[in-house]
């Protein structure tokens, strides 16, 4: 099954690039460390999930890009054009000339209705690319005015018009400190507005990422692009193809409704963390080796301890004892910074994947009791190994992970929401108080239902 | 993309404007390598074919052919334009653009707006149609004009008023400068307060500039040239008040200098719509992101670097001296020092070789040493284009919205009633027909409440903070 991707905003068309980048270099310009056999499939399998191939052309990439304003847009297809790897399908964009301003209502209220139709045209035309169609993959940021109020109405047509497919959105986290003046504003009507229309929601934080190209990656002077190749390789990792179930003889072809079966047990919880280990600058990957326990003691411990990334691991955290306490958990029962868990999902990719236990993160104790502990932990292998690291170990968290960043979000939101600053700016495209409230108590809801678990 | 158009008005405006025009020209031919006409250049330019008249249809790709200027020139004398058509830039316009008087309007804003505003009207409108229709998607119009004279102040701003009312989805960027306490003009008190009414109501934003701080500037940059303290040389066309590389070549008119770095302003602030970046700022992002209530709208501008060096290796810590600088009293275009005010809001505009990463770094080392309001604690707005300026492999424009505007209003405010108080030059300007005393009432109790209510975010500075508690659900 196939897997349309819709890029909006400079953020949204930014990264779509740098994911095919990724998918392309991975299946074309990586050995993959197995057989000759399995890297056909896993060739085969991406191909259909990602692109579409006409005769001797190179592979076209299911994609609609839309933007309010031409510049990034035409420098996105030109980049693609001329990797001579893979390329966007002339016809499948759509940009204005002025932008939206920053402005989620101008974004929403606006350029949404007006463009509707015109986009969801190209939408229907990739859809009917695909033999099968495995779903959405929309990319966008919650800060700005295109990616964020435009998104989230173009999200809500999708789910109008193909309302039994599934829809995954890919949404970026700005930096604490600004980018935006305006990004919380934007944040909250985002995020309330997606969670009705949407199946899931994966973060991807800037703080994190760019703290992870720092420290990680040992970059000096951190890009954009530096960030976003980061995230895509993230993203590469998670919707590469895998064997799903344990001894399944053919890469599993319906990734988003896996995804989604697997993690999203209640549609109150609908947000996705990311973790990936281990990332460091390719000229070292030649000089380091890891094991898969060790990896995943790493792994496991920055699920319990929510950190974002492999160095700086409060190890000190541990799950609670569970066997005296109810059945139902409090959040007193647990040490407040443990991070629990509704559901988990690692990927495993490379060699020896055969061999790993996962013993450790079907622990009880790491989720709340609603599932059973088989059913609240999946884990999807390959042994095709990823983007030239021999191996690599990806986890998707249903859990508390992204509590703290939505609380802070809502927060300084509902602060500057106090003194009425900006709000001109959003009535004078449509969207009032009122509305503002509801996505208040929306996100408080959510907020609630997360900290409670 | 979108385009813009340049209301150049009175015979500041008019010095400003040619000199926008000009670097503005020296700016794309730097990038635009090839002569072929793309988006960058029709934000500000249109192509035409030199063989019809001026006034033919566009060309919209292809190599360039004629470059006309998207701009108005208005001038109730006609010396300050006719020398601009005769200039090294009389291509650039053509004789449809310009509005022209011979009389001048005395320094009185009550003949700039009311009789030369009703005379001209119709005349404005049809021009300012006509330049809207070449556009395929106008977003904005900048306004430049000066607040102490006659024309500039008062024409200038009853255009403000019939873009409002005729163009009101248009964003309307106003470009003003304020008289300085010796300024020669008697007037200029009653001019610039009744100017500030009009910007107070029908701008989007304003970029007030102030004579003395340009000049400071200009003092500094020949200081630090004749000093000899620089080791190797400066590059002549980095300095921020220089024209070199330019149309106009020998003779530079005194206020040149000082014009050029208004409009080295306007290139900044409108490069990141004009050119590509990886975190791109629109003119219309300015205004949603450094306009927290309609009425505080006025944003104090600084520009750094004011030269480079010759030598091209900067190392990271001179970057980092770049944005300490924009921070300092002596960049500001106005007489004010923002880091002992109060900040409502802050956008930073980085052209050239910089990065997010550098950004971010020198925002959290300068932002304990600066003041926020309590609902807007980190509130940035960044924008990072590619492509630097003539001359420098990195540049920097900051504007807040700031309370230390303030002083530069009181001041205002203070002159004028010095006047106002005696009564005094009030007869020249009740006698035009429409004026009357409420006008200056009005206006002033427009400035006074403005002032009001930065004195009131004032008081919020450094005070306890109590944030507003949550909405509380009930589980």
């Amino acid at each position: 099954m196939s897997i349309v991707t819709v890029q909006l905003g400079q953020c949204g068309n930014q990264i779509g690039h740098e994911v095919f980048n990724a998918i392309c270099s991975d299946v074309h310009g990586t050995h993959g460390l197995c057989s000759k056999k399995e890297n056909e499939s896993y060739h085969d399998a991406c191909k259909e999930r990602f692109f579409c191939e006409e005769e001797s052309e190179v592979p076209i990439a299911r994609a609609v890009l839309v933007d309010m304003e031409p510049k990034v847009i035409s420098q996105t297809l030109s980049m693609a054009a001329r990797s001579g790897y893979w390329k966007y399908d002339d016809r499948s964009h759509f940009c204005q000339k002025q932008g939206s301003g920053n402005n989620w209502a101008n974004g929403y209220s606006v350029h949404g209705p007006r463009h509707k139709e015109v986009i969801m045209n190209l939408v229907q035309k990739e859809a009917e690319k695909c033999d099968r169609l495995g779903g959405f993959f929309t990319i966008m940021s919650m800060a700005g005015g295109t990616g964020s109020g435009l998104g989230a109405f173009v999200t809500q047509c999708l789910r109008d018009a193909f309302p039994t497919s599934f829809i995954l959105n890919h949404v970026i986290w700005p930096y604490g400190t600004g980018e935006v003046i305006v990004q919380n504003y934007n944040s909250v009507l985002t995020l309330s507005h997606l969670y009705q229309s949407s199946d899931a929601l994966l973060v991807h934080e800037n703080d994190v990422i760019h703290k992870i190209c720092a420290q990680l990656m040992n970059i000096k002077q951190i890009s954009f692009r530096d960030v976003n190749q980061v995230i895509a390789h993230q993203l590469g990792s998670v919707f590469q193809p895998t064997y799903t179930a344990e001894g399944g003889l053919h890469y599993s072809r319906n990734p988003l409704g896996d995804l989604m079966e697997t993690l999203v047990p209640h549609p109150e919880f609908k947000m996705l963390g990311l973790r990936n280990i281990p990332q460091m600058p390719e000229n070292s990957l030649a000089y380091s080796t890891f094991s898969w326990p060790g990896l995943l003691k790493h792994l496991r411990q920055m699920l319990i301890a929510n950190a974002k990334m492999e160095e700086g691991i409060d190890w000190q955290v541990q799950p609670p004892r569970l066997g005296s306490s109810l059945p139902s958990s409090h959040s007193t029962n647990r040490p407040l910074h443990f991070n629990t868990s509704i559901a988990n999902l690692v990927i495993l990719r490379g060699k020896d994947t055969h061999s790993v236990d996962l013993g450790s993160f079907r622990d009880p104790s790491l989720y709340t009791s609603w599932l059973n502990p088989q059913d609240a932990f999946n884990a999807w292998k390959t042994p095709r190994a990823f983007n030239k690291y021999e191996k690599s170990a990806s986890l998707v968290s249903n859990s508390q992970f992204l509590l703290k960043p939505l609380d802070n979000v809502v927060g300084k939101a509902w602060n500057m929401f106090a003194s009425k600053a900006y709000i001109h700016q959003y009535t004078k495209f449509g969207i009032e108080e009122e509305d503002f409230l509801d996505s208040f108590t929306a996100l408080e809801q959510v907020i609630s239902s997360y900290t409670i678990l | 993309m979108a385009q813009s158009v340049v209301v150049q008005v009175g015979q500041c405006g008019n010095q400003v404007g040619c000199r926008f025009w000009d670097l503005a020209l020296r700016e794309h031919a730097a990038v635009n390598k090839n002569g072929i006409y793309d988006e960058a250049l029709s934000s500000f330019f249109r192509n035409v074919d030199t063989r019809s008249d001026g006034d033919g249809p566009g060309i919209y790709k292809g190599k360039i052919c004629s470059l006309k200027a998207r701009a108005l020139l208005i001038d109730m004398e006609e010396g300050v334009v006719n020398e601009i058509l005769q200039g090294p830039l009389r291509d650039v316009f053509d004789s449809k653009q310009l509005i022209t008087d011979v009389s001048g309007s005395g320094n009185n804003w009550a003949v700039g707006h009311k009789l030369y505003g009703y005379q001209y009207r119709e005349n404005i409108v049809e021009k300012l149609r006509k330049t809207a229709e070449h556009c395929d998607c106008l977003q904005c119009f900048f306004i430049i004009h000066s607040m102490g004279g006659g024309t500039g102040s008062g024409l200038g701003t009853f255009v403000l008023n019939v873009l409002e009312d005729e163009f009101p989805e248009v964003y309307r960027f106003v470009t003003s400068v304020y008289p300085s306490g010796e300024d020669d003009v008697i007037t200029s008190p009653y001019n610039s307060v009744l100017a500030m009414k009009e910007l107070n109501e029908h701008a989007d934003c304003v970029l007030p500039i102030e004579n003395e701080s340009l000049f400071d500037i200009v003092n500094k940059i020949h200081q630090m040239i004749s000093s000899g303290k620089l080791g190797s040389t400066v590059k002549q066309n980095s300095l921020v008040t220089s024209s070199a590389g330019s149309a106009r070549t020998v003779q530079e008119k005194p206020f040149d200098a000082m014009n050029n770095i208004v409009a080295n302003l306007l290139l900044n602030l409108t490069s990141s719509a004009r050119f590509e970046g990886s975190l791109n700022m629109d003119l219309n992002e300015i205004s949603m992101n450094l306009v927290p209530f309609p009425r505080l709208h006025y944003l104090v501008s600084s520009l750094t670097p004011l030269y480079t060096l010759a030598d091209v290796n900067v190392p990271s810590r001179r970057l980092d001296q770049m944005f300490s600088d924009a921070f300092s009293r002596d960049h500001q275009l106005i007489q004010a020092d923002p880091k002992h005010s109060l900040y409502l809001a802050c956008a930073l505009l980085v052209r050239g070789n910089v990065q997010v990463s550098d950004l971010r770094r020198n925002i959290e080392r300068l932002k304990p040493s600066l003041h926020f309001v309590s609902w807007n604690q980190e509130g940035w707005k960044t924008g990072l284009c590619s492509v630097p300026p003539v001359g420098h492999s990195h540049s920097l424009l900051a504007l807040a919205n700031n309370t230390c505007v303030k002083p530069t209003f009181t001041a205002l405010k203070d002159r004028f009633m010095k006047l106002y108080k005696k009564k005094a030059h009030l007869h020249h300007y009740l006698h035009i027909d429409g004026m009357e005393q409420s006008c200056f009432s009005e206006a002033i109790s427009s400035l006074s409440d403005l002032i009001e209510e930065y004195n009131e975010l004032d008081a919020t500075k450094g005070g306890p903070r109590t944030d507003p508690s949550r909405l509380q659900i009930a589980l």
